[in-house]
């Protein structure tokens, strides 16, 4: 059952795209005007929609038509793994958090990130997703005292835990941390996106570790990328914060 | 005297950024928000024959499906924002799905069935050169200009899709290192006699180069969210520009631009890759509208990877004349670029760095730019400006060895100055000061002292390095927009973005030190459309220092006019009779006759017409007029459009000198200093730019030793779509103690002085770099961009096998 192709009727206007220096080039539409006759004689029996009107969406057309055929997607997923143990993520079971000195009940499936926990059920959103996969450090919360993932933890595994997300880190009279004020006076952020992750290790180093050299701070905070290079500008922040520099 | 500029101070948005309270597009919700996701291309090259999405459908929660079909048509090689008939990058979005969680948006993807044609790819665009070689469009594989292209500020430009063949001869011999004669080129320039400056030559270089592109892995990446509400779109993205978004964006929403709120407080990063509305923000504020629904459609850290753009590669040759004296008389230069899937190269740009870097008395660039299957390229930080820093300062190492002179003296020799020229029309820059830069760098590192020790030390060798970095770095022609209200207070419109350069926030400056304003009474006002923000450039080309103090003074000093206006009505005399000080308009003669900014303020609100905003200059951009309507009769106004007379280009121009210690056991090298002097006028904000040198550092470690694009070449797939395999670098890759200074001469086309330095921050780096690892291995030039670890070891082996044939995009 050959039907014509409507993909090929979308490409045929003007438009505009980038160059590397972004500077606007404009496109003609491409010459080859018969390229339905082309693909006609190529390939006719892939020939999907059964309609010529542009109006109608893919989704009436996808709707209408059964393939054979190997599938192959790419869906870049980040709840996948997840999923495919218990359909959407698993049944939600209400659990009790310590999070920032304070208690929080809340329903969570058992395959749930504690990053993702954070941001999107207790909305704590200065926790930061950079990667979801343990290469960034953007998510790092300190898991009793101890700086982790926390897009690489699930949220059930720390029922009995103490969670600190950025949100926790103020001192107790509502003042800036020395991290945040010593980062702030160096400037430190760049983008700002993996600053609260930075800031999370550099608390915990400090508490374990008040006066630490610039190359022991860099080793502590080595799990956390900073796209924007600001590695010496937070390096300068620890140094300040634990009254090395002023 | 100055009283803001050149001071520090702590822009608005850093508290925010140390608590975790600012927000970025993905940290906001909105009621009865839903989810999309992508779905994108397993292949690097195909034909879309069929897609079933019948039993993601039939999903509870989902709530439709978005493709090609419900956006306007966009031909090769533009960048869709959803693939229609032909995929063309591996990771290529095809389709979205709603659904009320992003759980079943992501499931549903999961159940849709797409069936794909396969067709040839290519990832080496020296591979699609080659006769009977693969095109990574089916229209062709490089884009060719049908018109010349206009004068500067008329963007548009005629252009098609072709397929160009280099006979194998010329392919074999760019491989070689030689001269490929007989190929095609889309772009050829030249100026002088280029015959005669080689004949003119002592020494004559010739080496051929490759560098390889590598994504921008923005932080954040560029997950939107958009919501309708009176026919207006508000739409939360992750931009580096905020004004210069506006059209852009409404254009691809199909609505007037002032039906558009553009949110954007912070951006997580874009390093060229967010410079303005990029194709995915289409599908957000579409889909929305059609669901009438709020939307947020997530972008995945390794989708980010595959469609948050990417630096074009080169491949090319190069051959320079140098004459007895040290001087270049002549370069002869080819670039065979990478375009990815969408970009057209930066062949000329990197053109651009030869000439600024050396002042060539004669030279001709020959460039193409080649499409692959790889991911769409675009403007990475001084995008050909600085891999060609970091392949072409080992070259010139050798010229100047070959010559018998220090290469520092040899890039004194060739340096701009404020008569020099930039670029193939050989246009005139505003001023430069290369020399007093490389002069005072020499000092800071200790050149000579260093130069003096010994070099080797076990298995370690110590390599020395100088580099140059440049860039344009300035804008003219946008608006500037301030209102002091009456509160006294000076509000500061700003429609500049926030990428973390903080540049939105040192502009400013320059309207408080005009008007004489402390910092504490001023207000930045930004970050959305509907805070009524002027005409502003996009944040790209390190242009907004030089480009936004002086809007932001131009409009302070239509305030000030209007401030001295106000006053000679009220109080008598003509406006010149007086002046401005201490947040009050006085008479000069008696300054105890005068008005507070807080009661002149009032005084406008009261005569109204231009004073308030009711009227304004008519040679403002659209945008501007706007934003001034919004805030008609609520103070003093000054609005103006940055007509400040003046020509040439403002250079950004940094030099850097790089001391390291190479194992030769591994091939592991630590840089031991790092020291970097800026030529950018003015230093507007010290703190501020510490930091940027100390970050283009860290860019220029990894242009120069670790970042690259790796394809498996049989099947196109890309092998490193994680940060960890990519190795942006990390704390422990880099130097921990950064040297930096100034040169600090204002430039004469600035009322500030200042001029930009973003992106040449990583250029010096990665050509001083670059030019040590070199220096430590007895001046070998790898020609490469990167140099990584396994290039020195297989070097050390006698093994030529990871830099031979200009590979690019794989091991
Ligand atoms: S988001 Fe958790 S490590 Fe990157
Ligand atoms: S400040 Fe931008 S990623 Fe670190």
């Amino acid at each position: 059952m050959p039907m014509r192709c409507n993909f090929l009727h979308l490409i045929i206007s003007s438009t505009v795209a980038y160059d590397a220096n972004n500077a606007r080039v404009r496109v003609p539409p491409p010459r080859n005007t018969d390229r339905h006759a082309f693909h006609n004689k190529k390939t006719e029996q892939c020939f999907v929609n059964d309609s010529v009107n542009l109006q109608l969406t893919r989704r009436r057309f996808i709707k209408g038509v059964i393939f054979s055929g190997a599938a192959a997607t790419s869906g870049a997923g980040i709840y996948l793994a997840a999923n495919a143990q218990s359909g959407n993520g698993g049944m939600e079971r209400l659990i009790t958090l310590t999070i920032n000195g304070r208690t929080r009940r809340v329903d969570v499936p058992p395959t749930e990130t504690l990053a993702n926990t954070l941001r999107y059920r207790l909305n704590l959103t200065g926790t930061k997703i950079g990667c979801n996969r343990g290469e960034c450090g953007a998510c790092t919360v300190l898991i009793d005292g101890v700086p982790n993932y926390a897009c690489s933890v699930l949220t059930h595994n720390v029922k009995t835990k103490q969670v600190t997300s950025i949100e926790g880190v103020k001192n107790e009279d509502g003042t800036l941390h020395a991290v945040q004020q010593a980062f702030i006076a160096e400037n430190a952020p760049q983008c700002g996106f993996c600053t609260p992750g930075q800031v999370m290790s550099a608390v915990a180093l400090l508490a374990n570790n008040p006066r630490p050299t610039k190359a022991e701070a860099a080793q502590a905070m080595s799990g956390n990328l900073c796209r924007c290079g600001a590695y010496e500008h937070y390096l300068n922040g620890v140094l300040r914060a634990s009254g090395q520099i002023a | 005297m100055s009283t803001h500029i050149g001071f520090d101070f702590t822009p608005p948005d850093v508290p925010g950024k140390v608590t975790g309270e600012i927000k970025y597009a993905e940290d906001y919700k909105r009621e009865g928000m839903v989810f999309a996701r992508l779905l994108t291309s397993p292949l690097p090259s195909g034909r879309v024959v069929g897609i079933d999405a019948r039993e993601a459908l039939r999903m509870d929660g989902v709530l439709g499906i978005f493709t090609a079909d419900d956006l306007p048509p966009v031909a090769p090689p533009g960048n869709p924002a959803l693939a229609s008939e032909y995929v063309s990058f591996v990771g290529q979005p095809i389709l979205a799905v709603a659904a009320v969680t992003e759980e079943i948006a992501e499931s549903a993807i999961e159940k849709i069935r797409v069936d794909f044609e396969r067709r040839p790819f290519v990832v080496d665009p020296l591979e699609s050169l080659t006769p009977g070689g693969a095109n990574a469009y089916p229209e062709g594989n490089t884009l060719v200009r049908t018109e010349e292209e206009g004068p500067e500020g008329t963007p548009i430009r005629g252009a098609e899709i072709r397929d160009v063949k280099w006979p194998q001869s010329a392919i074999d011999a760019l491989r070689a290192g030689k001269e490929p004669k007989g190929a095609e080129f889309t772009t050829d320039w030249s100026f002088g006699d280029l015959d005669a400056g080689f004949a003119e030559a002592a020494v004559i270089v010739e080496e051929p180069f490759v560098t390889i592109g590598y994504p921008h892995h923005s932080l954040e990446s560029r997950t939107c969210m958009a919501y309708w509400e009176n026919g207006k779109c508000y739409f939360h993205g992750s931009s580096q520009s905020q004004s210069a978004n506006d059209n852009g964006l409404a254009r691809m929403l199909d609505i007037d631009p002032a039906n558009l709120v553009f949110i954007n407080e912070a951006t997580g990063g874009g390093f060229g890759s967010k410079i303005g509305p990029y194709p995915y923000m289409a599908i957000s504020g579409n889909f929305a509208k059609r669901l009438n629904r709020p939307l947020q459609l997530r972008i995945t850290r390794e989708q980010e990877f595959y469609i948050g753009s990417a630096r074009s590669g080169m491949q090319g040759w190069i051959k320079m004349g140098v004459k007895a004296n040290g001087k270049v008389s002549a370069i002869d230069l080819v670039v065979v670029n990478d375009g990815g899937m969408t970009g057209a190269g930066s062949g000329n740009s990197s053109a651009q760095h030869v000439t600024v870097a050396y002042q060539p008395e004669n030279m001709r660039f020959r460039g193409i730019s080649v499409y692959t299957n790889t991911t769409p390229r675009g403007a990475q930080r001084g995008p050909g400006q600085n891999e060609m820093a970091a392949v072409l300062a080992p070259i010139a190492d050798k010229a100047a060895k070959a010559i018998g002179m220090d290469r520092v003296a040899f890039r004194r020799i060739n340096a701009i100055d404020s008569n020099g020229f930039q670029g193939g029309g050989q246009g005139p820059v505003t001023s430069a000061f290369v020399r007093e830069a490389l002069d005072q760098g020499m000092r800071t590192f200790g050149w000579e002292e260093k130069n003096a020790l010994a070099k080797q030390n076990g298995s370690k060798v110590r390599g020395l390095g100088v580099g140059i970095g440049y860039h344009g770095a300035g804008g003219r022609g946008y608006d500037g927009l301030v209102r002091i209200g009456t509160d006294g207070k000076l509000y500061i419109h700003s429609g500049v973005g926030n990428l973390g350069t903080y540049s939105y926030a040192g502009t400013c400056r320059a309207a408080a030190e005009a008007l004489q304003v402390p910092w504490e009474r001023c207000e930045i006002v930004r970050g959305r459309t509907d805070n009524h923000l002027p005409h502003s450039s996009g944040q790209g080309g390190s242009n907004t220092i030089f480009t936004h103090t002086r809007t932001n003074w131009v409009a302070a000093q239509d305030a000030i006019r209007k401030l001295k206006e106000i006053a000679a009505q009220d109080l008598g005399g003509e406006p010149e009779d007086y002046m401005i000080g201490d947040e009050r308009v006085f008479a000069t003669a008696e300054p105890s006759r005068g008005l507070s900014y807080a009661q002149a303020a009032a005084r406008a609100i009261e005569l109204g017409g231009k004073f308030s905003g009711e009227e304004y200059p008519d040679d403002i951009n659209p945008i501007t007029q706007r934003a001034v309507q919004g805030l008609a009769g609520s103070g003093l106004i000054g609005v103006a459009k940055d007509n400040i007379p003046g020509e040439g280009q403002p250079p950004g121009i940094l030099v850097g000198f790089c001391e390291i210690e190479l194992d030769k056991d591994t091939g592991k090298l630590e840089i031991l200093d790092y020291t970097a002097i800026a030529d950018c006028g003015t230093v507007v904000h010290p703190k501020n730019f510490e930091n940027a040198m100390r970050g283009g550092a860290v860019w220029g470690v990894g242009l120069a030793a670790f970042e690259r694009h790796v394809y498996d070449p049989q099947n196109g797939l890309p092998a490193n779509t994680g940060l960890y395999q990519s190795k942006p670098p990390t704390y422990l890759d880099v130097n921990v103690e950064t040297k930096m200074g100034a040169v600090n001469i204002p430039d004469p086309q600035n009322p500030t002085g200042g001029r930009g330095i973003g992106e040449p921050t990583q250029g010096a780096a990665a050509a001083a770099l670059a030019s040590a690892i070199s220096d430590a291995l007895d001046g070998h030039v790898f020609n490469t961009a990167p140099t990584t670890t396994d290039m020195i070891i297989n070097h050390l082996a006698g093994n030529d096998y990871s830099t031979k044939y200009l590979k690019t995009n794989t091991f």
